[in-house]
């Protein structure tokens, strides 16, 4: 058998045989033999042909014909033929190809089809992305590995960002914790950093995240429950006793009211005698992803940008070592995305970020290399990994190509990642360990340079400090017994996550499209487009699970009726208490007139486009409060109120 | 037979909604008529809700620990204005140690992450009923 590169044009197939001259023929004059391959055409092409069988002639006749002659273009040159019967050799439908193979035809997945029964009609990702049974040389064709891939440390950095993988530095292990009053946080962190973790990572109440304080009315119940209670400069000097904020590294999961909460660490840094200038950390300052998602928003999109840039401004200039931003799709995540929306719509936010910095006035290499990412860690292990690494992609691209970035440590995207605590189960919660080993393993694989490990009763309550241990234990195991760490980027080359990787990488530039039609990201968010795709995707995935279309290990499947409660963290009201006893003492012991002062200052700013960073480190200093700092900007901006999409 | 009313409400400071917004369409697609009061609702104003859209159900979605305050706020605001016959059911994260307590001041059910949508439709259609029946 022989066989023949083949290309389809304009109703003729053209072979490329052996001696790689173009011979040509009409199409109906041939078939298609089964077998496959995926090679080059002539013009270094991939381009898909109808896949039906090809039968060789004999001499003088159709295929295959080596003669010299054939170089003159002659498909009928009168050599002799090769004999037997001539393979047309399929080639795999491309994205810029308009041709398609027929549905019957015939690929190494579907062949098999003829011979072997599956478990299901179709397999697909938990985002509902088909997959094939097998992917081989062929899925890889149109990718250039140099142009497209490259080398880890080398743009477009799919493989990585750093040259040395792992070998240099581990990934940082950064395990989000709060709850109660400061005090209770504080001995956490303590207990964490005995532990092992390289990095703090502060997770606040609701009130503290919607900018008001205990005794506001709708604070009551809140307080202390879901987070560390901050309310002035006071709690983050507690939080932070005994800790050098100058020898380590800190993120704060903070949005609308961030420049207040960063003003307090920054104050308490100075205190402590640390210099910003070599200060680090995160703040996660991303409100877009609140609209589209959290919905921890407080005043409208616009103003909410305006503190975003005012704080990129501060920082390159005041703390030029602190990642101003962490742009999230977690929550996006969270809120039921597929991982391509969860992909398109992180780094779309991140692009508006951009553009908005660069209407500011802001040069682009100044903060960009500032802004840092945040994305999920879920369940499907391979679409994860093909996600990490997409995004790179993507991200260096657009730095370079779209906004002009010439720092290259513009074009390099910096993440942390959490497992996903929405995919954590209170059925059997001693699963969700597996769980979340395994999306912990699937963020390595990808190149995560941060990473939180969720504890097994994430569905049931904040972690036990027990809980919080065996998950930080799954990181360190991951690091230094599983050998993974020991090389760059392990599945790179892989045909499957290769594929997966570009196809991502396709389908969120056609997300792009369509947002920058729509006017860019704060208008899409305008018009409830992001809240949309996630409202739809969440309600499809719901149904799939109530069908058993996807299984979920002891809730769907695998149930146990007799199952034995496990001791949870149960926060009473003692930490409301204690803050709201605090707050009263520290309205009498601090220079009210200093206080209302600075806010009427604060208020002020607000009506100008000065910068507002240095008039609210006037009133953290002076102990103002968080509601009492973001009332004053409630007082200009009002509040938002969004239009919920079902 | 009207359609049964259900309010779906987000009580207090939490934005996560994926589950309030999840049942309310399994609700819609059900048959029943849902207002979704939306985000950051005080007890007070998800009692005059469902004293505006003559609700025959109140489906409270809390994942923030706050439960004690709100639950029993809005059970007495109910009572207060005549509406202590409306089916009131919470849907969220609720410590096991605190159900007995939600039961005890008239919560019908809690629904714990895991539960189908069809059991909760179910049990709404089951329970609830129309102020044209009552």
């Amino acid at each position: 058998m022989i066989r023949h590169e083949a290309v389809r044009k304009d109703c003729k197939l053209l072979f490329l045989c052996g001696t790689q001259k173009l011979l040509e023929h009409e199409a109906n004059d041939i078939a298609v033999d089964e077998q496959l391959h995926a090679p080059m055409c002539a013009e270094r092409q991939r381009m898909p042909i109808d896949a039906d069988v090809v039968e060789g002639r004999e001499a003088g006749g159709v295929l295959g014909e080596h003669a010299s002659d054939q170089a003159n273009g002659d498909p009928h040159g009168s050599g002799p033929p090769e004999g037997g019967r001539h393979v047309l050799v399929p080639l795999k439908p491309d994205a810029t190809c308009p041709v398609r193979l027929k549905p019957d035809a015939t690929t190494y997945n579907d062949r098999q089809m003829k011979t072997a029964t599956e478990r299901a009609e179709t397999f697909t990702t938990i985002s509902g992305r088909p997959i094939e049974r097998l992917y081989t040389a062929d899925d890889l064709a149109g990718i250039d590995y140099a142009r497209d891939i490259n080398d880890p440390g080398r743009f477009p950095y799919t493989r990585g960002i750093h040259s040395t993988g792992y070998r240099g530095k581990l990934w940082t292990m950064r395990q989000f914790a709060g709850f109660g009053t400061p005090e209770d946080t504080n001995a956490r962190y303590k207990a964490l950093l005995k532990a092992g973790s390289t990095g703090l990572s502060v997770a606040f109440d609701l009130p503290t995240l919607m900018g008001r304080d205990p005794d506001h009315a709708l604070s009551l119940g809140e307080t202390g429950k879901c987070g560390v209670n901050v309310t002035s400069l006071a709690d983050m000097e507690t939080l932070f006793d005994g800790i050098r904020l100058g020898d380590i590294t800190t993120s704060m999961t903070i949005n609308s009211p961030a420049a207040m909460i960063f003003a307090m660490y920054l104050v308490v840094a100075e205190k402590q005698g640390a210099d910003w200038q070599t200060l680090s950390g995160t703040i996660q300052n991303d409100i877009l992803k609140e609209f589209i998602a959290q919905k921890e928003y407080i005043f409208p999109p616009r103003p909410s940008m305006r503190i975003i840039t005012d704080i990129f401004a501060f920082c390159s200039t005041h703390v030029p070592r602190w990642n101003t931003i962490s742009v999230s799709g977690y929550h996006i995540r969270e809120a039921g995305s597929t991982a391509l929306q969860e992909l398109a719509f992180t780094l779309r936010d991140g692009l508006e970020y951009v553009q908005w910095g660069v209407d500011a006035g802001l040069d682009i290499d100044d903060f960009v290399p500032r802004i840092s990412f945040f994305f999920n860690a879920h369940c499907d292990f391979f679409e994860e990994i093909a996600k990490y690494r997409a995004a790179r992609t993507i991200w260096a691209h657009a730095m370079r190509e779209r906004f002009g970035a010439r720092d290259e440590r513009s074009w390099k995207l910096r993440f942390h990642s959490q497992t996903a605590g929405v995919s954590l189960t209170a059925q059997q919660p001693y699963n969700n360990v597996v769980r979340t080993a395994l999306q912990a393993l699937s963020a390595v694989l990808g190149g995560t340079n941060s990473l939180h490990t969720n504890s097994l009763d994430e569905a049931l309550a904040l972690p036990t400090a027990e809980a919080a241990t065996l998950a930080l234990r799954t990181q360190q195991i991951i690091a230094h017994e599983s050998g993974v760490a020991s090389v760059a980027d392990p599945l790179g080359g892989s045909y499957f996550v290769e594929r997966l990787t570009k196809d991502m990488e396709d389908g969120a530039l056609a997300y792009f499209d369509q947002i920058d039609r729509m006017g860019g990201m704060v208008e899409a968010i305008e018009r409830g487009f992001p809240q949309r795709e996630i409202a739809e995707a969440s309600y499809r995935f719901q149904q799939a699970v109530e069908r058993k279309e996807k299984i979920i290990v002891g809730v769907n499947d695998f149930v146990q009726e007799d199952e034995s409660p496990i001791e949870i963290l149960y926060i009473d009201e003692s930490a409301a208490d204690t803050q709201l006893a605090k707050l009263e003492a520290l309205k009498k012991t601090r220079n009210a007139d200093r206080v209302s002062r600075s806010i009427d200052a604060l208020r002020n700013a607000a009506r100008t486009p000065e910068n507002l960073m240095p008039r609210i480190l006037d009133a953290v200093r002076a102990y103002a409060t968080v509601g009492e700092m973001c009332d004053a900007l409630r007082d200009v901006w009002g509040e938002y109120e969004e239009v919920p999409i079902i | 037979m009207r359609k049964l009313r259900v309010v779906i409400a987000k009580p207090g400071l939490d934005g996560h909604d994926r589950g309030a917004k999840v049942i309310a369409r399994a609700l819609r697609d059900a048959g029943m008529e849902v207002i979704y009061t939306g985000l950051r609702q005080t007890p007070e104003q998800i009692a005059a809700a469902a004293l505006q859209e003559d609700a025959d159900v109140i489906g409270l979605s809390i994942l923030s620990g706050a439960h004690n305050h709100i639950a029993p706020r809005l059970m007495d605001l109910l009572k207060e204005k005549g509406l202590d016959d409306v089916l009131v059911v919470i849907g969220g994260i609720i410590p096991d140690v605190d159900v007995p307590k939600l039961k005890a001041i008239g919560i019908k059910a809690i629904f714990l992450p895991g539960t189908p949508m069809q059991e909760i439709v179910d049990f709404i259609e089951k329970n609830a009923r129309t102020k044209a029946e009552v």
